[in-house]
This record gives C-alpha cells, sequence and structure tokens, in this order.
C-alpha cells in the first residue's frame, strides 16, 4: 500500500523492498547497539550476568555481533544495493518475488541466528557463529541475492556499470566465497544443531581469519564503500572526485584483501611465512584503503561549505575520515613488533570500533538519511535532530576508542612488565582490576551512540509518517479535482 | 600487435567483471591456505599429543557453547614474559586434533592453553560457580548451572563419529582400534573407541569426580576434565629448548 502511494518511480523501480530493509536496519541499530551496550557494561559490572545462561557475557556477545554486523550493517546494504542499482541501471529489479525472499530470509537468518547462540548453539567462529542449517539458509539467500543483483545490472539500460555496484559486486561475491569455505563443517546428526569444523587447529584459525579479516573486507569496507560512491557525490551534487582512482583503488583493494587475515595470527602455532606475508600485504593495503577515502573526501572540493550546513553531509565525512584514520591503524598493528603488544588487548577491540562506529554506521546513518526521505517522497521531519544524533554519535566514538586505546595499551604494558628481580611484575588480576574505569567509559561512549541510533529511528519513523500524510493528503486532494470536473 | 587495454570493457561486461573479480579475490586464500595442508613442517612431529577423551570432549564442547573462547585465549605466545606466566609457547601439534580451533583472539581472561593441572578441582567448581570469591578482580560470570546441570551423554558416540569423519582418529572398527594402540598406547586406545564411548564416560567421570559430588554426572564434571588436560600432553623436558623453531 506504501508502495503505491510513492510518486518517485512507482512503475520504474521497486522500492518497496528498499524501505522494508532500511526499517529493519534502523531496528537491527537498535537492537544490536543495546546489546553491545550490555554486554559492555557487563564487563564493568558484572552481576548483570544474572547468574543466567541466557544473557552471560560469552553466549550474549555474539548476539551483539551478529546483529549490528549482519542485521543493521547488512540491511544497511541490501536496502542501499537495491536502490543504487535500480537507480543507476536505471531499471527495475528482476523479480519481486525473489526480493522478497531475502528479505524474509534474511531477517529469519538474524532471528534464528540471536536466539541460538542464546540457547547455546555457536560454531565458535568469531563473526560466523551461525550453526549449520543457519549457515545453509545464509547460503541460499545469498546465491539468490548475486542472481538478484547481476540480473538487474545485466537488464540496465546504460552501457556502463557504475562504480558503486563493483564494489557491491565484489561484496556479494566476495561473502559467498568467504562463507561457504569458512562453515565447512560435520553435523551430529541430521537433527542436531551442533557440527564440528572440517579443519582443525592450524588450518582451522588461518581458514577463519582469512573469513574473519574479510568479513571486514568485504561486507564491513568494500559494500560501504559502494554505497559511499553513490550516495556521497549525491548528497553533495558533485561528481567523484576521480574516476581513475576508482578504478585503481578498487582492483587493488579487491586483491589485496584477500591476503591480511594472518595478521590475526601473529606470534601464534601458525608458520611465520604466512602471517609475515599477511602483514606485508597488511601495508600495501593502506594505499587502495586511503585511495577510497580520498576519493570520497575530495568529491566535496567545491562544496566544503556543506559540512557547515549539511549534517548528513557531515555523517559522511566523519565516516570516511575514521574510515582513513583505521585503515591507518589497522596496518600499524598488523606490524609483527605493535601486534606483539596490542594483540589480545582492548586495542583490537577499539580498532574494530572505530571502523565499525565510525566508518560503517556513520556512512551508514548518512545513507539512510539521504534516502529514506526519498523514499517516502518527502523531507526529514527534524533536522535539528540529525544534528543531535550527529554529535552523540561522534562523542560516543570518541569516548569508545580512547577507553579502549588507554585499556589495551595499559594491559600490554602490564603483561610484559618486569620487576627489578626479572619476575612478571603484575598478576593478571591486577591488570583486570586496572581496565574498570575505562570498561565503564567504554559502555558509556557506547550509551552515547545507541541514544542516537534511537534519536534517528524516532526522525526517520515521523518522517515515514509525514510522507505518508503527505501522500494522503495530495490523493485526496486529486480526488476532489477529479470529482469537481 | 597493438594490444590497447581499455577498463570500458570491463564496465560494460558484467560476466567479465564478476569473471575478474573472482580471479583477484580468490589468490590470496589459495596462496596462505592451501599450503597448510600439505608443507609436513606446518604440524610439529611431537609425542604425547592425543584426542580427547570422550567426558573431555563434552566438556571442550560446553567450553565452546558457552564462549569461554572470547575471553580467553587458548595460544601462548613465544615471549619472555609469556612463559613466566603461562609456559611454553603452543605448538601448533597441540591444537592438531581441535575442531574447532579455540585459540581465542583476546584476553579478558588469562591464557588457558596451560591451565591443566595448575589449579585443583575443587578450586575450579568454586571459581565456575562464583569466581569472585576466588580471585575478587575477576570480571567473568557466575556459571552456578555447570553444576546444577546434568551432563548430556546420549549423543557422546554420535559427536565422536562426527568427529571421527572430520579427521579424528577415533576408532570404530578392531583395525582402527589397533592402529590406535600403535600409535597412542593401549590405555589411550581404550578410551578412543567410540562404541566403548558412555561406558569410558562414566568411568572417568566416577573416577575423576571433578565436580566433588558423587551423585551424578554434571556439566561441570565434563568442563574441568577438559579443563584439566589442557596443555599437559606434551611433555616439554623431553625436548630442547629450540626443538621447535625451525617449524615456525
Amino acid at each position: 500500500m506504501a508502495a503505491s502511494m510513492s510518486y518517485s518511480g512507482v512503475e520504474q523501480y521497486n522500492f518497496d523492498i528498499v524501505k522494508k530493509f532500511s526499517v529493519m536496519a534502523l531496528v537491527w541499530a537498535v537492537i544490536g547497539m543495546f546489546a553491545g551496550v550490555y554486554i559492555a557494561s557487563e564487563l564493568a559490572w558484572p552481576f548483570l550476568n544474572f547468574d543466567s545462561p541466557y544473557f552471560s557475557f560469552g553466549r550474549f556477545r555474539p548476539v551483539h555481533t551478529t546483529s549490528v554486523i549482519f542485521g543493521f550493517g547488512g540491511s544497511a546494504l541490501f536496502a542501499t544495493s537495491y536502490y543504487v542499482v535500480q537507480r543507476t541501471c536505471q531499471t527495475r529489479l528482476i523479480s519481486d518475488g525473489m526480493a522478497s525472499f531475502t528479505f524474509w530470509g534474511w531477517m529469519a537468518v538474524i532471528v534464528l541466528a540471536d536466539f541460538s547462540y542464546v540457547l547455546g548453539y555457536t560454531q565458535s567462529r568469531e563473526y560466523a557463529e551461525m550453526e549449520w542449517p543457519i549457515d545453509i539458509l545464509i547460503e541460499v539467500v545469498w546465491v539468490t541475492y548475486l542472481i538478484l543483483f547481476v540480473g538487474t545490472i545485466m537488464r540496465r539500460k546504460q552501457p556502463h556499470i557504475y562504480v558503486a555496484n563493483w564494489f557491491y559486486l565484489a561484496f556479494i561475491l566476495a561473502t559467498a566465497l568467504l562463507h561457504t569455505f569458512n562453515n565447512l563443517a560435520m553435523p551430529v546428526d541430521l537433527f542436531s544443531m551442533k557440527s564440528y569444523s572440517l579443519f582443525a587447529g592450524t588450518q582451522d584459525a588461518m581458514t577463519q581469519w582469512w573469513y574473519g579479516h574479510n568479513a571486514v573486507g568485504f561486507f564491513l569496507t568494500a559494500a560501504f564503500l559502494g554505497m559511499m560512491y553513490y550516495f556521497v557525490p549525491k548528497q553533495a551534487g558533485r561528481p567523484i572526485y576521480s574516476y581513475r582512482l576508482s578504478i585503481v583503488h578498487f582492483w587493488a583493494l579487491g586483491f589485496m584483501y584477500m591476503w591480511v587475515g594472518a595478521h590475526h595470527l601473529h606470534w601464534t602455532a601458525l608458520p611465520d611465512w604466512t602471517s609475515s606475508l599477511a602483514a606485508a600485504f597488511s601495508i600495501l593495503l593502506l594505499m587502495p584503503s586511503w585511495g577510497g577515502m580520498i576519493n570520497g573526501i575530495m568529491t566535496l572540493s567545491g562544496a566544503w561549505d556543506k559540512l557547515r550546513t549539511d549534517p548528513v553531509m557531515r555523517f559522511m565525512i566523519v565516516a570516511l575520515s575514521f574510515y582513513g584514520m583505521s585503515t591507518f591503524e589497522g596496518p600499524m598493528m598488523s606490524l609483527k613488533e605493535v601486534n606483539a603488544l596490542s594483540h589480545y588487548t582492548d586495542w583490537t577491540v577499539g580498532h574494530v570500533h572505530s571502523g565499525a562506529l565510525g566508518w560503517v554506521a556513520m556512512i551508514s546513518f548518512g545513507s539512510l538519511y539521504h534516502m529514506m526521505p526519498k523514499l517516502w517522497d518527502t523531507k526529514i521531519y527534524s533536522n535539528k535532530l540529525v544534528e543531535v544524533h550527529f554529535w552523540l554519535a561522534t562523542i560516543g566514538i570518541v569516548l569508545y576508542i580512547v577507553a579502549m586505546w588507554i585499556s589495551g595499551i595499559t594491559q600490554g604494558l602490564m603483561w610484559r612488565a618486569f620487576d627489578e628481580f626479572g619476575n612478571l611484575q603484575y598478576s593478571f588480576a591486577e591488570s583486570v582490576a586496572a581496565m574498570m574505569p575505562f570498561y565503564a567509559m567504554r559502555a558509556i561512549g557506547g550509551m552515547f551512540f545507541l541514544t542516537g541510533a534511537v534519536l534517528m529511528t524516532y526522525n526517520m519513523f515521523m518522517t515515514i509518517r509525514q510522507g505518508k500524510r503527505e501522500a494522503a493528503a495530495l490523493e485526496a486532494k486529486l480526488a476532489a479535482k477529479l470529482a469537481h470536473a | 600487435m597493438n594490444f590497447n587495454f581499455k577498463h570500458e570493457w570491463i564496465e560494460t561486461n558484467i560476466g567479465l567483471m564478476a569473471v575478474l573479480t573472482m580471479l583477484a579475490i580468490s589468490v590470496g586464500g589459495l596462496v596462505e591456505i592451501a599450503p597448510l595442508f600439505f608443507i609436513d613442517k606446518t604440524i610439529e612431529k611431537v609425542e604425547g599429543v592425543r584426542p580427547y577423551t570422550p567426558l573431555e570432549q563434552r566438556g571442550r564442547d560446553i567450553y565452546q557453547r558457552e564462549g569461554c573462547y572470547l575471553c580467553h585465549s587458548q595460544m601462548i605466545r613465544p615471549f619472555r614474559d609469556e612463559k613466566l606466566r603461562y609456559g611454553h609457547y603452543s605448538l601448533a601439534a597441540e591444537s592438531q586434533y581441535d575442531h574447532p580451533f579455540q585459540w581465542g583472539s583476546k584476553r579478558t581472561g588469562p591464557d588457558l592453553a596451560r591451565v591443566g593441572g595448575k589449579y585443583s578441582n575443587e578450586w575450579h567448581v568454586q571459581h565456575l560457580v562464583a569466581p569472585r570469591s576466588m580471585v575478587p578482580e575477576s570480571v567473568m560470570p557466575n556459571y552456578p548451572w555447570l553444576l546444577a546441570t546434568k551432563l548430556d551423554i546420549s549423543d557422546v558416540s554420535d559427536r565422536m563419529k562426527a568427529l571421527r569423519k572430520v579427521g579424528v582418529p577415533y576408532s570404530l572398527s578392531q583395525a582402527e582400534y589397533d592402529a590406535n594402540v600403535k600409535q597412542f598406547g593401549e590405555t589411550v586406545a581404550k578410551q578412543l573407541h567410540i562404541p566403548d564411548a558412555q561406558k569410558n564416560l562414566v568411568e572417568q567421570a566416577n573416577f575423576g569426580n571433578y565436580d566433588g559430588d558423587r551423585s551424578g554426572i554434571s556439566e561441570m564434571d565434563a568442563l574441568i576434565a577438559y579443563l584439566q588436560v589442557l596443555g599437559t600432553m606434551v611433555d616439554f623436558s623431553k625436548y630442547s629448548d629450540d626443538a621447535f623453531v625451525g617449524n615456525r
């Protein structure tokens, strides 16, 4: 019904699916970030585990990661990719049924995954914790997504495939590849949720972190670069800064990312050659990463005043800045000597969140603020609230990252400190005690960020309502006119 | 021949773009993962490492279920401080039967790769039920349900069969059993025999009495049996300090 009221391309495009995914992106953002704040609080105030298996940190943490990465991030990607591919190819998605299937299938994946973790089903592979039946569902949804996306591109009315679509395509292909090989497992029984990984020990670890880092590289980076390549020029009203740069950094990024996963396994039982190779590629990766950042930020050249006047633009530029910062921090942490200090500490957690909150969430917020009013053919309900959201989010991220830098480096230094007799200076428990203020600070940073997301959800809810009312009023007016004539 | 490449060819051909993208993203994984299955030195040749007993494996399942790996690593790095704190650095061989691996990525709590034998069973029970009663600074959740929940042993042989399919040398036939006797010795080989899985599990639990309660076998029994074997399989006094350097 809502679709029939939209005036921007009722026939031409399938915006109904884009609307559904957009709304769910916000719902999952709130759920996932709430789960994040909750588990962060558990670390600061352990009584919050409430002696309950269902809320204990170990079972609840994947609820947070899955809900934000695949629920919020995934929905935002489905929404924007369906929007972008239709707009840039000037054609409708090839199948409404398939589009609808990807929506319900993907929602089922997240809901089933979250409940299964709480009940104790997990493959214990970070960011791929879903057990095998859910993995199969993901595979089916994903192949449908691929067919739908590529099929739509094949029906394009333009000879050229727009650059945003290259990135979305790379993300869909890479995710299929990674998901398939990282989830090879033997179920205990056809009717048992439990399975055992096909690989063991070293090979298993390598496969997992090849997946793990490329979940970051393709799901959380390439795809969001696709988003960036459409929405930043749109919002800025200017063309992409450099076409040549986009070509070079696309191929370099796609090729190099796949090599870097083993930097998660420095100094482990993985052979040195593998992790050294990964470190070398991690350093190289700085260049294509910054290529993307420069291309995005420079797109604004000549329109810098928008940073002052347009709060949506500000989300996007801050996102690109955090992208630049965390893609510098990452290669630095992949150096073996730095990694010796940073690995196993909160520094890694801080690094992930500077990418996840600073880049992924901020560019998604910006893009959704751009897209959702257009979908419902109206204006943003309150620009003031967008402004407030921006500051809450930015302050939240800074609190979070700073807390994790301090706690991470403190942990690393305390663990390796020796006294004058050559004994370890601190017990492990002392290092845990030293973390307490920073765990609290991190949880508060998360609360800021969550509050911003809640405000956005309210703002978008009101925007949608406003859009529907305007459409209804217009329809009534038309009907009245027709009756007169 | 004048071969004048234009990126436009790719930009206007979705098939070509998809194929080239697939090629670009496949190389890294192939080069870094595939050789690990073929290079012999990847896994050290070392005595003592064996698959888990049925009770230990059930304990490992619970360790995985509760997400312990999210706060505890099982991978000691070759640093002076880690040697003092945790012991000899971890070998690849020590996790060669670990499906899935539990190396972890974060130490909110200490590494557990060699926690076996460091604390008594009683300490573990008390610590798992109420961590802060033993370590006041701890932020670990309480796990009272492990003591209260009876261990499900009904599908233990199915679990071992699944593990056998992915390469763990649990035995089904007499020939497989004999091979295990040769490789691990008779005591271990008996534990790895799937037809005796339930009997072995009950015997080990009753003999070990890990949770201090003889009335039944709890999840606590299994988890502690697992924790107590971690890092104890290799006798490092048999090897020189640089015995494994070549494997790195």
